[in-house]
């Protein structure tokens, strides 16, 4: 469970370029929750994200974890309790390391790191066994670098060391969008696949109105640092592209004209 | 090049090889371009004079001075993560503070070690003459030194400090502080670098402050012909070929040493000149040859 409570977070606070990107959010997340976030280019969905894990300090408000208060935790010790996917393929997982040495870099997340091997033998048939629910053949190539994975096998890697230690909550930020079709949904199945079966409390940042909609038990539309809309349950599984459409016509007008919104 | 100039070649490219090793830490795996090094070889070598004129015993002269090397890099780390400080001044900073320390360690700016007991003499005891002690205990060291900093490497804080240089952003989601990692490999670095300043001054009978001049260079040069070499596909192969390609290194500089063309010959003090050129000709050979290519 996640309680976010009254978020703030500017930009080049105090100067001439000064941004609110989260302005005054709150937002309780039940355990169990996989919640969507749409909204257009600099609505704050990244922000947000980046706020939860940590990346960026904010200006006030509390964040909270089942009952542990990490708002003045750093980014490192927040991995404790936070998993995240980037959305540059590239950012997820160690390029120069092996796909093993990926896993057993995720392995111990959170935890202490000692001097004993990074890769222990008695882990390599859990990490194969692992691999193998991807259906991409990496269990065989333990020993190939990362960087020799394409995009796609790169972020379904990324995908799996995040979650192979079961974190508190999950941060996909814009996961897909970095992929070509074919390859997103294919990471897009992993994603409901895995979050389903460990039963994970998610926050997936998306641009695609279709995939808000198909996933998740709960939607998200955040505009100028606000949330503007909320649905859950049986309101947001009645939703439809059209209807979020016009929540954006509603707040934007014609500004959407030429977002990249409506091509999705 | 005579046999015994060959012999001292391999013996410098050895012991300047464990520094080396510590420059390849930094500037390849954590991609911390670090001068501190030009301070922490005379540091090693100021404290180990030190420790034996005070008639200590010289294995622990040896990890004094890897001790004092490994607080100077972390003066460098902890003010390029900490304070902020852009990594290579951060680094050129401790290098000038130094300067000023090892004459204060020293009392003056050097200090003759011929009357003192060495790490040496125990070979030297045993029977081993005495030009040939130092080249086996620099071979049995350095093998020491490989080994150690090639399992290090793969330890879970090994793997660690690979990812720290290599994608910072997804070892600390992954929960390391970067800081800490930093400041421990360059920590590591300088005493490695610090130990190499501690046995030459062992070996050559003096340790001087300014022996540390174009350190950082040599290492580099190391590096860049180890790799283009003997290549750097795995790491127990780059940290191997780091050491061959200091020898390497020594070896082309006794050569260069040597040459004489009519009344033209090359000094000591053109060393640096070609030591530049060879690491520049190395550093730029792949875009030139990508150059003449396209033409």
């Amino acid at each position: 469970m996640i309680t976010l409570s009254s978020l703030i977070k500017y930009f080049h606070q105090g100067s001439a370029n000064e941004i609110l990107a989260i302005d005054d959010v709150t937002l309780k997340v039940e355990e169990g929750d996989f919640i969507t976030i749409i909204g257009s280019n600099g609505a704050g969905k990244s922000s947000l994200l980046n706020c939860i894990a940590g990346t960026y300090p904010i200006e006030s408000g509390k964040i909270e974890i089942g009952d542990q208060d990490i708002t003045q935790w750093p980014e490192f010790k927040r991995a404790k309790l936070i998993a995240r996917v980037f959305q540059d393929p590239l950012l997820g997982t160690c390029a120069h390391a092996s796909i093993e040495q990926n896993l057993a870099l995720a392995y111990k997340r959170g935890k202490k790191r000692g001097m004993g091997f990074g890769v222990k033998s008695r882990d390599r048939s859990f990490f194969k066994q692992e691999l193998q629910q991807l259906g991409l053949g990496l269990e065989n190539r333990l020993l190939d670098t990362a960087g020799l994975l394409s995009g796609g096998q790169r972020q379904a890697l990324t995908m799996l060391m995040a979650t192979l230690v079961k974190p508190e909550v999950l941060l996909l930020d814009e996961h897909l969008a970095a992929l070509d079709p074919k390859t997103a949904q294919q990471v897009l199945d992993l994603t409901q696949e895995i979050v389903t079966q460990k039963k994970l409390t998610t926050l997936m940042v998306t641009h695609q109105m279709k995939h808000a909609i198909q996933l998740g038990n709960r939607l998200i539309m955040l505009h100028q640092g606000k949330i503007i809309f909320d649905a859950r349950g049986e309101e947001k599984s009645k939703l439809t592209v059209n209807d979020l459409l016009s929540k954006f016509y509603a707040v934007q007008g014609e500004e959407l004209a030429d977002d990249k919104m409506l091509l999705a | 090049m005579s046999w015994y100039a060959a012999l001292g070649a391999l013996e410098q490219g050895l012991v300047y090889g464990i520094m080396a090793i510590g420059v390849y830490l930094t500037f390849r795996i954590l991609d911390f371009p670090d001068l501190t090094v030009d301070g922490s070889l005379p540091l090693g070598a100021s404290i180990t004079a030190l420790a034996l004129t005070s008639g200590i015993n010289p294995f622990i002269a040896l990890l004094l001075a890897g001790f004092g090397g490994f607080l100077a890099g972390m003066v460098t780390a902890i003010l390029n993560t900490k304070l902020k400080v852009l990594h290579l001044l951060a680094s050129i900073l401790t290098m000038i503070a130094l300067y000023s320390i090892n004459i204060r360690i020293m009392d003056g700016p050097n200090i003759s070690l011929l009357a003192t007991d060495t790490v040496f003499d125990p070979l030297i005891n045993f029977g081993v003459p005495g030009y040939l002690a130092s080249t086996m205990f620099f071979v049995a060291f350095a093998a020491l030194i490989v080994v150690g900093v090639i399992w290090f490497l793969y330890t879970e804080i090994g793997l660690s400090l690979l990812a720290t240089g290599d994608n910072p952003q997804m070892i600390t989601a992954q929960g390391v502080n970067t800081h800490t990692i930093i400041i421990l490999g360059v920590g590591l670095s300088n005493a490695l670098v610090a130990l190499a300043g501690s046995l030459i001054a062992q070996n050559q009978g003096a340790a001087d402050v300014n022996m540390g001049v174009g350190t950082i260079i040599a290492g580099l040069a190391s590096v860049i012909v180890g790799e283009t070499v003997f290549g750097d596909k795995t790491i127990p192969r780059a940290i191997i070929a780091v050491l061959v390609g200091s020898v390497i290194y020594r070896m082309a500089i006794a050569l260069a040493l040597g040459l004489e063309m009519g009344r033209f010959s090359v000094n000591p003090s053109d060393l640096n000149l070609i030591t530049a050129l060879l690491v520049i000709i190395a550093l730029t050979a792949p875009t030139i040859k990508k150059k003449l290519k396209k033409v």
